[in-house]
């Protein structure tokens, strides 16, 4: 299975690598909305609890944009078929396809934290660099399973660019909270982790749950 | 098939919600703060148990259609999600009357089951597009079962956030839903929780036996349109 | 010798509507079963059921030995499928994508290798598939479908987009020649026809015949 999902996950990143449909347009939807942030807010640098707030929730609407796109190519040029007449356990897609998606938000990451930090952040980001690695890490992790099982449920429905969004948000709360919280005091001018291992937890919790409960569905989504 | 005991079923319902009122109006006492209108907590908090009960059911009917493969179980999930949303519009007007009385505000984010229930309640609105947007009836009650399961899930893992959340920015005291009610109120608190419950089993047993007759006239139509068919 | 499609009374619905009804066919290894019908006749569903992609409502169906839809997983693997989509991406090219599936079939690239030499597209197999003609993917859909060396096929209209040179090409690969257990759906009666052992006609989902037949009564089914 861990194969089959590696050859599923190789041919997804060639596909980005080739189109770059997915990470660019994500990151660019964040850059700009930082701007928008910067004119609603009427703010110059934000820190602490805003911070947090601003950072987060743009990342999650990125994330709607790239979960959106996640079969995209399957219905638009390969199909599932080529996947479920193999001899393959079809719970490799599942894994392939979060994992993909897990790439994708990290590479986005990569530009638009440190954007974050040069265009609205007040403090330094460097102090708690770790740490706030350390909640992307998980908070990616709940987003790409979470965000794999909404793409593989709306992927048959004809309003799929409504029901992404609308099921995705509510679903990635808890994520919103945790990684808020957590985020927060490493945002402020006087840095350094406050009950980090609590929403930590709360993330790795969250993680645990729902990949166990994907990876028990999805086969059912794959059906018939 | 559904109408096995529904008549007592109905008559107990009756005969609580009866109960119900007239505890709530007669015997539980007058609070001394907010009046009156405190009397919506009886209405707000077993609707909202109710509601929230109502979904993990769901839930779990969810996972027995998905193993058995019976649809009957997604049509019983499906009730089962559908009216405890309409009872969460109900517990989100009887709180937002509630939040008005006890701090003036129509809305307020300290309560943090009624700011869970909220996020929940979003989740579940979309049941109705997702699963009325596949058109294919098994994957219908498949993808619906999917996100019933993994809706279900949320709930307890969302309430966890938002109350760990809460008690970070508002760490206050717990409103009456929590901690020890008088015996008086909490009597009429159990009776009108048991009330809510059995209404909620009668409303749903009575609208799976409305779908269960459809569902056979639609069969004996399409068999008698088929008869047609094949002798002429 | 076990046939390698034994359907009984088959069925398959779609909500309300039969989609296929009374299927009723046994298929020996090594022959070609040509299925007929006009569009919408249910033949693509078949095809669908017999790959193990749908689960069939009612009736019995063994592929391959493998009872559906209890035993569905014994078929992926040893079935090549040919439908109206490729099944190939756009963006990746002919051996990108070929050493995709072989992976998921678990061929080795030597095979991939051979099969492109075999549909004649060995000199076009670096280019991306959206810069290659109609013709060209239908070719490299046939690779597809025979990389893993499939003792049952399933065609459907294994000809369309190929100019009659290229489909003598591919004749070893998924014709007669091919010596594989072949259920082919065709509009092209009289061709299907001619190379098959037996036909299916089905009508509005309905199967209207087995067996062996004349074209004219083929032709009945497009009234």
């Amino acid at each position: 299975m861990i194969a089959a999902a590696g050859a599923i996950l190789r041919k997804d990143l060639r596909l980005e690598l080739r189109t770059k449909e997915s990470v660019p347009a994500m990151t660019l939807f964040t850059l700009t909305v930082y701007v928008l942030f910067h004119f609603g807010l009427d703010r110059d640098s934000l820190d602490g609890e805003l911070a947090a707030g601003v950072l987060w929730v743009t990342l999650l609407l990125a994330a709607v944009i790239g979960v959106s796109r996640l079969f995209a190519a399957e219905r638009e040029q390969g199909g599932i078929d080529g996947l479920l007449l193999a001899p393959v356990d079809r719970t490799a897609l599942f894994v392939a396809k979060a994992a993909a998606l897990f790439l994708f938000l990290a590479a986005v990451e990569v530009v638009a934290v440190p954007a974050f930090g040069l265009l609205l952040l007040g403090p330094e980001l460097g102090g708690a660099l770790p740490e706030l690695i350390a909640v992307l890490a998980l908070a990616d992790l709940g987003i790409a399973t979470v965000g794999a099982l909404v793409a593989a449920l709306a992927a048959e429905t004809n309003a799929r660019e409504l029901i992404v969004p609308l099921l995705l948000l509510p679903l990635m709360v808890p994520v919103l909270i945790a990684s808020a919280q957590a985020t927060e005091p490493l945002l402020r001018q006087d840095q350094g982790p406050e009950d980090l291992a609590r929403w930590l937890g709360v993330l790795t919790l969250y993680d645990v749950v729902f990949v166990l409960l994907s990876v028990a569905v999805f086969d059912y989504l794959l059906e018939d | 098939m559904y109408s096995k005991g529904f008549r007592s079923l109905a008559l107990a319902t009756v005969v609580t919600l009866a109960t119900a009122l007239t505890l709530v109006f007669f015997y539980a006492p007058l609070d001394a703060d907010q009046g009156f209108i405190q009397k919506i907590f009886y209405v707000h908090v077993p609707m909202a148990i109710v509601a929230l009960g109502g979904f993990v059911a769901g839930g779990v009917m969810a996972i027995r259609h998905l193993r058995s493969g019976d649809p009957s179980w997604d049509v019983r999930s499906y009730v089962a999600i559908h009216l405890s949303i309409i009872l969460g519009v109900g517990v989100l007007a009887t709180g937002a009357i509630w939040a008005k009385a006890s701090w003036g505000h129509w809305w307020v984010w300290d309560e943090p089951v009624l700011v869970s229930f909220l996020v929940v309640f979003l989740l579940y609105c979309v049941y109705y597009p997702l699963r009325f947007s596949i058109e294919d009836p098994g994957r219908q009650a498949r993808y619906s079962s999917v996100f019933a399961i993994a809706a279900g899930a949320f709930v307890p893992l969302n309430f966890i956030a938002v109350r760990l959340a809460e008690a970070y920015t508002h760490p206050r005291v717990l409103s009456q839903t929590g901690g020890s009610l008088p015996g008086e109120m909490r009597l009429t608190f159990l009776v009108s929780l048991l009330a809510m419950t059995l209404l909620f089993v009668t409303l749903w047993k009575l609208e799976l036996t409305a779908k269960h007759a459809a569902m056979q006239l639609r069969r004996l139509k399409r068999r008698l349109a088929e008869r047609e068919v094949v002798t002429t | 010798m076990e046939p390698a499609i034994e359907l009984e009374g088959l069925g398959r619905r779609y909500g309300e509507r039969l989609a296929l009804a009374g299927v009723t066919v046994s298929l020996p290894p090594g022959a070609t079963l040509a299925v007929l019908g006009a569009n919408g006749a249910g033949k693509t569903t078949l095809l669908r059921v017999l790959a193990a992609l749908l689960r069939p409502h009612a009736g019995r169906a063994r592929v391959l030995g493998a009872e559906l839809p209890r035993e569905r997983w014994k078929v992926p693997g040893r079935v090549g499928y040919l439908g109206h989509d490729p099944l190939l991406y756009r963006e990746l090219s002919a051996r990108e994508n070929l050493k995709y599936h072989a992976r998921l079939h678990g061929v080795d690239s030597d095979r991939v290798r051979r099969v492109l030499g075999a549909v004649g597209m060995e000199h076009r197999a670096d280019e991306p598939l959206r810069e290659l003609s109609r013709g060209m993917v239908q070719r490299l859909a046939v690779a597809r479908a025979v990389l893993h060396d499939p003792p049952l096929l399933l065609l459907d209209e294994p000809r369309a987009h190929l100019d009659p040179a290229a489909a003598d090409r591919l004749e070893p690969l998924i014709g007669r020649a091919s010596g594989r257990t072949r259920v082919l759906v065709s509009h092209d009666v009289e061709g299907a026809l001619a190379e098959a052992d037996f036909a299916l006609g089905l009508k509005a989902g309905r199967q209207v015949f087995a067996g062996i037949v004349e074209a004219t009564a083929a032709r009945e089914l497009y009234r």
